[in-house]
């Protein structure tokens, strides 16, 4: 009995500290991404006669669902900027837009160049749909808000290169070189972007690149990332023009961590399982070796109920100390867990171990051992219930 | 006997049906049981005395017939009011005495009365009491094992009186113990019949002892015969 109530407390602990770690890590990617590339994307226009909306109303809210076609009519960029950010200022959700202008280029340091991908931002603008300020290493932003030739850099880039804030830097390609000052480095944590991107003025982009459109696209923040799908389909619909949420954008990230944070809660219940199935063994057999008390007692006065109760109290109260061991063991290990060091750079950057406290790790967790030593108590608890006294009794003699 | 009977019963059918086949282990026995009265059930084995004692105590129901206890028909009664009645009116001693080894003669002889909702104090007080009349009020702290088996016989005796039952119902009480144990057993329970008024039904296969009841009762193949 003391193994299965160990098991009970380990598995409900595991439970707890699993789901805190792959739920903080998928917590922390999403924060770096929603801080890096923004809850919505509005890029190129499209012309699609045949797509179909369709409505949806779940718990009286009404959903927009929009489907394009394979054929539909793809107008590269954002025409009118100003007409969409006129339109988007309807959307109450929205709290942050910012017009970026994408390109490629050539960085030219002094040995040798490196292509980047560049991004034109109004730095108030882009400071209200992404976290780039604090993903700032060195280097000053408002440094770069005055000056309209200086550059941000991904940190890996300035490695490679090896950039130093203020260093003079030449883009390439386009329609021709321009003349750059660092002003800062910063490090989203996601290394596709760190040893890509660089961030330049907008109207420095435009000259640079020569249209004015192709390229082009609105970057959003919400208020509730979670409505970022509804509302990407609503301004698809609206302003015709494609909307992707960051769910769709990062859908294959967020997968990962889903079975990830699945396949880790299946495995820590089996801990549970089998803990469920040590208590059922031991109840089992006890009911079996008490069968003639239980038949004597039943002939002298004692209830059916009386008979299961002795069972259900003691698994009661292994489920009780269960709950409460393993909840606080948990409890302490997740704090423990959040003050290691790991170093992760890749899709997102921590130095330590990112956990999630989350009260519904701890309520799936007991309710799933109270699942299992519910059953495990009942059946046997049941069987003595069922004890028939002559029977019992007449084999006995 | 000018008293109503303690315990009727008419006809009462018993069989075991096992896969096709059944066996019929009581055809029509009826029994009168009065308070005050010791009466012994002989008969060979397997003629079914203890199956009728089963019947009688509650513990299990006839195919058909009637069985009423202080004229109330206990056959139409629930589990739950029959496992009352079993506390309240009952009591059963078995050829194997069936304490609990983990508890003490006391608490073994308590058991019933706990059950009953009657506080500890008062439980083991009447447990010291009963003892007492048995002749073991010295061992009470002692666990089962450490008695002899005429001794356990008289431990089960004072578990089945504690809740001053109406009726005891004994199966081949002194079928495990010798010739003298077996004659103080039995010299206790008549005594109990004639000095707190309890109808007492013994079965034995000691006729020596069966013949000095009030009442004999011979059955054969199911049967009461005489
Ligand atoms: N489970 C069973 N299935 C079928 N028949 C059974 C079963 N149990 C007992 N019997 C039969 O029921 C009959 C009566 O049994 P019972 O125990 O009442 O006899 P008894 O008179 O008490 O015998 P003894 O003096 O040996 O104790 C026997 O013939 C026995 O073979
Ligand atoms: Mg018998």
């Amino acid at each position: 009995m003391a193994m299965s109530l160990i098991g009970i407390v380990l598995g409900i602990a595991f439970f707890v500290i699993t789901q805190a770690q792959t739920s903080g890590f998928e917590a922390f990617f999403i924060r770096t991404i929603l801080g890096t590339n923004g809850a919505i994307k509005i890029s190129d226009r499209f012309q699609d006669m045949d797509g179909t909306v369709s409505k949806v109303s779940k718990d009286g809210n009404f959903q927009f669902f929009f489907r394009s076609r394979e054929e539909a009519q793809y107008t590269e960029g954002i025409r009118f900027p100003d007409e969409i950010r006129n339109a988007l200022a309807s959307y109450q959700d929205i709290t942050g837009i910012s017009e970026v202008l994408e390109g490629t280029a050539e960085l030219a340091g002094s040995s040798r160049s490196f292509p980047v991908i560049f991004q034109g931002i109004r730095y108030h603008d882009h400071s209200q749909v992404s976290e780039l300020n604090n993903q700032l290493i060195a280097g000053a932003i408002v440094d770069f808000a005055k000056d309209p030739m200086s550059i941000l850099v991904g940190n890996r880039i300035a490695e490679r290169l090896m950039l130093k804030i203020g260093d003079r830097i030449v883009m390439k390609g386009g329609t021709g070189t321009l003349q750059l000052r660092i002003a800062g480095v910063f490090e989203t944590g996601v290394s596709q972007i760190d040893k890509k991107r660089i961030y330049i003025h907008l109207s420095t982009a435009r000259q640079f690149k020569g249209e004015r459109f192709a390229g082009s696209f609105f970057q959003l923040a919400l208020d509730n990332p979670d409505k970022a799908p509804e509302l990407a389909a609503q301004i698809q619909y609206h302003l015709g023009h494609r909307s992707v949420s960051w769910q769709e954008r990062e859908k294959v990230w967020l997968d990962v961590f889903k079975a990830l944070r699945i396949s880790s809660a299946i495995t820590v219940s089996s801990i549970l399982l089998l803990s469920g199935l040590g208590i059922f063994n031991v109840f089992a057999i006890m009911v079996i070796e008490k069968t003639r008390d239980i038949a004597i007692l039943r002939s002298m006065g004692f209830s059916r109920f009386d008979a299961s109760a002795v069972f259900l109290w003691q698994g009661l109260i292994i489920l009780f100390l269960g709950v409460l061991l393993g909840s606080f063991f948990g409890f302490l290990s997740t704090y423990f867990i959040s003050e290691i060091p790991l170093r992760i750079r890749g899709i997102f950057s921590t130095d330590s171990f990112v956990v999630n406290w989350d009260v519904f790790h701890y309520l799936w967790a007991i309710s799933l051992a109270s699942v299992f030593v519910v059953i495990a108590t009942w059946v046997p608890a049941r069987r003595a219930g069922k004890i028939q006294p002559a029977k019992i009794i007449r084999e006995t003699l | 006997m000018k008293h109503p009977p303690l315990l009727q019963a008419k006809n009462l059918k018993y069989s075991f049906n096992e896969t096709g086949t059944s066996t019929h282990v009581l055809n029509d026995v009826s029994i009168e049981l009065f308070p005050g009265e010791i009466t012994s059930i002989v008969g060979p084995s397997g003629c079914g005395k203890s199956t009728l004692l089963y019947l009688l105590g509650l513990l299990d129901r006839p195919d058909s017939g009637e069985i009423s206890l202080n004229e109330k028909d206990v056959l139409k009664c629930d589990d739950k009011k029959r496992t009352i009645l079993r506390n309240h009116k009952l009591g059963f001693v078995f050829q194997f005495h069936f304490l609990i080894k983990e508890l003490s003669v006391l608490d073994n002889v308590a058991l019933p009365m706990r059950k009953a909702g009657k506080s500890k104090t008062a439980s083991y007080e009447k447990a010291r009491d009963v003892l007492g009349k048995l002749g073991l009020l010295d061992k009470s702290n002692r666990f089962p094992h450490k008695l002899s088996g005429g001794e356990q016989q008289r431990v089960a005796i004072a578990r089945a009186i504690i809740n001053s039952p109406s009726l005891i119902l004994a199966d081949e009480p002194t079928g495990n113990l010798d010739t003298e144990n077996s004659k103080k057993v039995h010299s206790v329970l008549s005594k109990l019949a004639i000095e707190e008024n309890i109808s007492v039904l013994i079965v034995t296969h000691n006729l020596e002892l069966a013949q000095s009841c009030d009442r004999v009762i011979k059955m054969r193949d199911g049967r009461i015969i005489e």
